[in-house]
């Protein structure tokens, strides 16, 4: 393996982002989305997920390490691109541009957000409930900084999808690149709806 | 129309390391020109647009029918041939510069030998050399055959590589070119052979995983070659490859 490293940490680059950053997303902004219920709902969700089994060995394993490993990464595949949208302004080559702006803006946030949350509650400085995200959204900067935050982490899923099916061998024909285009749309379109509608209930209490 | 002139400003290179600068030229209009003939005139009466004797702008062509490949350059921010691309379906001045991607020997002509090296990388041949007569090959299937000889239309152009945002001075990425052409040599049936040294190749430093999706090759390959599902379909042959050479497999060559 120490021949092909690059294919090995790319192709790992690739898997992480789905499995499991991209799951736990997904479940992220679900469990999140228990706040539209009211307070009391996202406060025994958000407990069950505190009080899960073993939850700093599945915090490390399925969070921290493989998103560390996908930012590292990703931000040496920023750098080593030099984008031409304005020669090339083909819809892929977009989608090319924006996936390596929304890696860095969702870096930017995910460091933000996870200082602000986890790294807090770790240090015993805040208090794991609904009144924290209500307390930091009030906040009209802060939550503009978290739409932009959640939007920008939900394209890079959704796109970040439709590259993980081609880096895989999956979608091999022009046709069913282009039926994935439309699928991994709807998947962004979903999951930014869940994530922005928490976001307003946090913020404007509706 | 006997007077009309048609100006072009080219972007020019005394030499691979001096610095380049932009001359413009005033051209005779003749009906049908191309830019290889326009280039011509320059050759013929080298005077650039402000009357002064100068140097002659060099580039490089052969074939002029678009299937050598060593034509292509820049022409009003497009990378294409200079052969097949006609000076009446173009907006004036006609802005001509080298590549990009490839370092300049002088003026237009730049120095390819980069894909070249790329070709020998992945082992883009067919090995039939043997000590004996090997005998006729297996036959190839006829619809295989048809999409096969799409990927052989490469003429190694360059006009990929300069569109690639992945294909640059940071970055190692032999590009789409290349891979594709292992595509290629991996679909004929005695080339088929050799299938797995030409895959393991492909996961070297700069190899398949340098790609990242932009689809620009496809788009601007002048040959109309599929390139982008040449680079899906080696991504699921790397990825079968890897797990073989890993967990072991008597397919593996």
């Amino acid at each position: 393996m120490a021949e092909n490293r690059e294919f090995f940490y790319r192709r790992l680059h690739s898997l992480l982002g789905v499995i499991p950053i991209g799951v736990f997303l997904v479940q992220h902004l679900v469990i999140n989305h228990f706040a539209v219920y009211g307070e009391e709902s996202f406060n025994k969700a958000a407990g069950f997920m505190h009080d899960l089994p073993f939850r700093i060995l599945l915090e490390t394993f399925i969070i921290f390490l493989p998103i560390l490993f996908h930012a590292i990464l990703g931000v040496y595949i920023v750098f080593v691109a030099k984008n031409n949208v304005k020669r090339y302004g083909f819809f892929r080559n977009w989608m090319f541009f924006l996936q390596r702006i929304t890696g860095i803006v969702t870096l930017v946030f995910i460091v933000w957000h996870v200082w602000e949350t986890r790294v807090a509650i770790g240090m015993g400085n805040a208090e794991l409930d609904y009144s924290l995200m209500e307390g930091i959204l009030s906040s009209t900067f802060m939550f503009w900084f978290y739409i932009v935050g959640v939007v920008s982490t939900t394209f890079h899923f959704a796109n970040g999808l439709w590259s993980f099916l081609v880096t895989w061998g999956i979608t091999v024909t022009p046709r069913s690149q282009k039926i994935a285009t439309y699928a991994t749309l709807l998947v962004f379109v979903a999951v930014t709806y869940i994530g922005v509608r928490t976001l307003i209930k946090f913020a404007y209490g509706v | 129309m006997a007077n009309q002139k048609i100006k072009l400003i080219i972007t020019r290179q005394d030499s691979p390391d001096s610095s380049s600068y932009e001359e413009t030229f005033e051209v005779n209009y003749r009906e049908n020109m191309n830019i290889i003939s326009a280039l011509m005139e320059i050759q013929r009466n080298p005077y650039n647009a402000n009357g002064d004797k100068v140097a002659p702008v060099a580039w490089e062509s052969n074939c002029l029918e678009e299937v050598c490949g060593a034509c292509s350059m820049i022409i009003n921010g497009k990378p294409r041939q200079s052969c097949s691309t006609l000076v009446d379906k173009l907006e004036q001045p006609i802005r001509l510069a080298p590549m990009a991607t490839f370092p300049v020997m002088r003026d237009l002509a730049v120095d390819r030998s980069r894909m070249f090296e790329s070709l020998k990388k992945v082992k883009a041949w067919i090995p039939i050399d043997g000590t004996h007569d090997l005998g006729p090959g297996p036959r190839m299937p006829e619809k295989k055959r048809q999409w096969a000889y799409e990927l052989s239309k490469c003429m190694t152009c360059g006009v990929c590589l300069e569109a690639c945002p992945n294909v640059n001075s940071d970055s190692e990425f032999i590009g789409p070119a290349a891979l594709s052409q292992v595509r290629l040599f991996n679909s004929h049936p005695t080339g088929e052979m050799n299938k797995g040294e030409r895959l393991d190749a492909l996961m070297e430093e700069g190899g398949l995983a340098g790609c990242g999706n932009s689809q620009n090759c496809v788009q601007v390959c002048p040959k109309g070659i599929p390139l982008t599902t040449s680079i899906a379909a080696l991504n699921r042959d790397t990825n079968i490859q890897s797990f073989k050479n890993f967990f072991g497999s008597d397919y593996a060559y």
